[in-house]
């Protein structure tokens, strides 16, 4: 477990999930990719292991995932079989509100 | 955090789309992430510290970008209306550099740059790797671009752009894939401007096609929006206003395919929006205000903002017309007064600005931004109730007269009113009674007689007679840069040597 800092990446141990934090509660998070915790961007995948069955929805890439809370905010850079959760409590994705585009 | 993030999403996503087009030479995403990385192992092998482009709009911009992204330098984009003296004191500044330019610069600018390479050159080296590029150096406090401003005082300084500030500008502003395969993005701005950096990241990110225009002329962007059907545009004040005139010229747009249009980089005369409007009524306009220290835009009025004020008979919510509208919701605005306490709606200050995004600033000099990331932005402005955001121009313009402060924005909104004002300008001069005086140069519209007095008079009506110009001069036209903004200096330069 980790805390977690805005910005920072992680990747799924069990399959090709990469996330980018974009917001962070305080102290430590219990984030978990195909229901196992994820590791950091170097960090090895674990050997033998596998999406658990109730943590297969998959990650679509470019998707925002949160909390119910919202104080959790995960974006998807690679998407992957497993899905997202704080320890078994699934994130749920984040409706997109898009902005005029300015630019 | 790392540019080339955007681009690997992209061209994971969407890789066979079209990045990037310009005239017939285009890049899909997954060439332009290829080329990336081509570029990348050109520069490592040049030896040098930084990537600098010198050209019009053309693919070098993208590649370079990215490339240097790759590569772990920043990313300098040079104006290329810059020679002698100016351009070698700026090569002079960024060595040891990998300098791009167009052919015919290459020789001249050999002995100034590590290595010089012809655009053409350039773009056939880094086309050359067929590969992905494997990795790069995710540093999110790494420069990913320095831009040169020259300010109003006119040394040139460098703004600095990390890789955390333009990264979270995107996540902060942009939904990944949002655009639809169809869309297209004009770019006329040029690219050693904010508004060229953010219009190459935002349309990747969406992937939305990029469509360059070399360099602006009106016809040039309406014959390519319309033979491109080209659904997105940025253009700077002075370019909508020359759109619109052609339009009325030509008896119409011709653009059908135009869905959004979003304007920004200085003052837009209401006139023109609201011509705007009504020769594209199908067409969402956007205004976008920004700096280059904060990565681009921080506040917009979008397309309802638009027509709910273009619609509404309530003063207060027809005035948000000017306005450059709220914060994005990445972005946290406060108007301060002098003393730097934050200041209610309705009252003019400094604004102020906080976000991922802001960067605040300088290569060799100190930040000006808080320990607790407030930028004072140097505009004046003020937040209706609701927080639509009016700007009053710089604060350095403010004129004090008699030790009152003075909006120079204010007296000119109201000269430019009266019917017979097509443009205007309002400094302070230097006054041996008052400190500065007020005063106006006017630009007649055409056919049109005006005596000082009465544009005088048209002022103190409306305003404090404090505000009242102390001196008016008529001229044939006003000073504006490149991007649109009046540039006060040379008018008051000019108005002193009148004087003497």
């Amino acid at each position: 477990m980790a805390q977690l800092k805005v910005g920072s990446r992680l990747r799924s141990a069990v399959c090709t999930t990469e996330v980018i934090v974009i917001a962070a509660p305080g102290g430590d998070v219990d984030v978990r990719c195909g229901g196992t915790p994820m590791v950091a961007p170097g960090g090895a995948p674990q050997a033998g292991g596998a999406v658990a069955a109730d943590a297969a929805g998959g990650t679509a890439l470019g998707k925002r995932y949160i909390t119910a809370a919202g104080d959790l905010e995960l974006l998807c850079t690679k998407a992957g079989q497993g899905s997202l959760g704080v320890g078994t409590t699934p994130l749920v994705l984040k409706e997109a509100k898009p902005l005029p585009s300015s630019d | 955090m790392n540019l080339m993030m955007l681009l690997e999403m992209a061209a994971d996503g969407f890789g066979e789309r079209v990045a990037i087009q310009n005239g017939a030479a285009r890049l899909t995403y997954a060439e332009l992430f290829a080329a990336a990385g081509g570029a990348a192992a050109d520069v490592a092998g040049a030896g040098v510290e930084r990537l600098a482009v010198l050209d019009v709009n053309s693919l070098a911009l993208p590649v370079g970008l990215f490339g240097a992204a790759c590569a772990g330098v920043p990313f300098v984009p040079l104006n290329y209306r810059l020679t002698g003296a100016e351009l070698e004191r700026l090569l002079a500044g960024i060595a040891p550099a990998y300098l791009v330019t167009d052919a015919e610069r290459v020789a001249a600018l050999a002995p100034q740059a590590r290595a010089v390479r012809g655009r053409e050159e350039f773009l056939a080296r880094s086309r050359g790797a067929k590969e992905r590029p494997a990795e790069w150096v995710m540093d999110p406090e790494a420069i990913a671009v320095l831009l040169f401003t020259s300010g109003t005082t006119g040394a040139p300084k460098a703004a600095v752009l990390r890789h955390r500030h333009l990264v979270s500008y995107i996540f902060g502003s942009v939904e990944f894939g949002g655009a639809a395969p169809e869309d297209a993005a004009l770019v006329s701005v040029p690219p050693y401007h904010i508004a060229g950096i953010a219009a190459i990241l935002s349309s990747v990110y969406s992937g939305r096609r990029i469509v360059q225009l070399s360099s602006f002329s009106a016809d040039a962007w309406l014959d390519t929006a319309r033979a491109e059907k080209v659904t997105h545009a940025f253009v700077v004040p002075t370019m909508l206003s020359r759109i619109v005139a052609r339009c009325e010229e030509r008896g119409g747009a011709g653009v059908p395919h135009l869905r959004a249009v979003s304007y920004g980089g200085g003052k837009m005369p209401l006139a023109v929006i609201e011509k705007a409007m009504r020769l594209f009524p199908e067409t969402d306009f956007t205004n976008a205000y920004g700096l280059t220290e904060t990565s681009s835009t921080i506040a917009v009025l979008g397309p309802a903002d638009h027509r709910a004020a273009a619609a509404s008979d309530d003063p207060a919510v027809r005035r948000r017309l000017v306005s450059v509208g709220r914060a994005l919701p990445s972005v946290e605005i406060e108007i301060r007064g002098e003393d730097g306490s934050a200041l209610p709606a309705g009252q003019s200050g400094e604004i102020h600005v906080r976000g991922e995004q802001v960067s605040g600033e300088y290569l060799g000099l100190k930040s000006r931004m808080s320990a607790d990331g407030w930028f004072p932005t140097r505009d004046a402005g003020a937040l209706d109730a609701e927080g639509y955001l009016f700007l009053e121009g710089r604060i350095d313009d403010v004129i004090v007269r008699g030790g009152e402060n003075l909006s120079p924005g204010e007296i000119e909104d109201t000269l430019l009113a009266h019917p017979a004002v097509a443009d205007c300008a309002v400094v302070g001069v230097p006054d041996e009674q008052w400190g500065e005086a007020v005063a106006a140069v006017i630009v007649l519209a055409d056919g049109c007689v005006v005596e000082a007095d009465e544009l005088r008079g048209w002022v103190r009506e409306r305003l404090r007679s404090s505000r009242t110009p102390e001196r008016v001069e008529f001229r044939p036209e006003l000073p504006y840069g490149e991007t649109g903004k009046l540039l006060r200096r040379k008018v008051r330069e000019a108005l002193l040597e009148g004087t003497s």
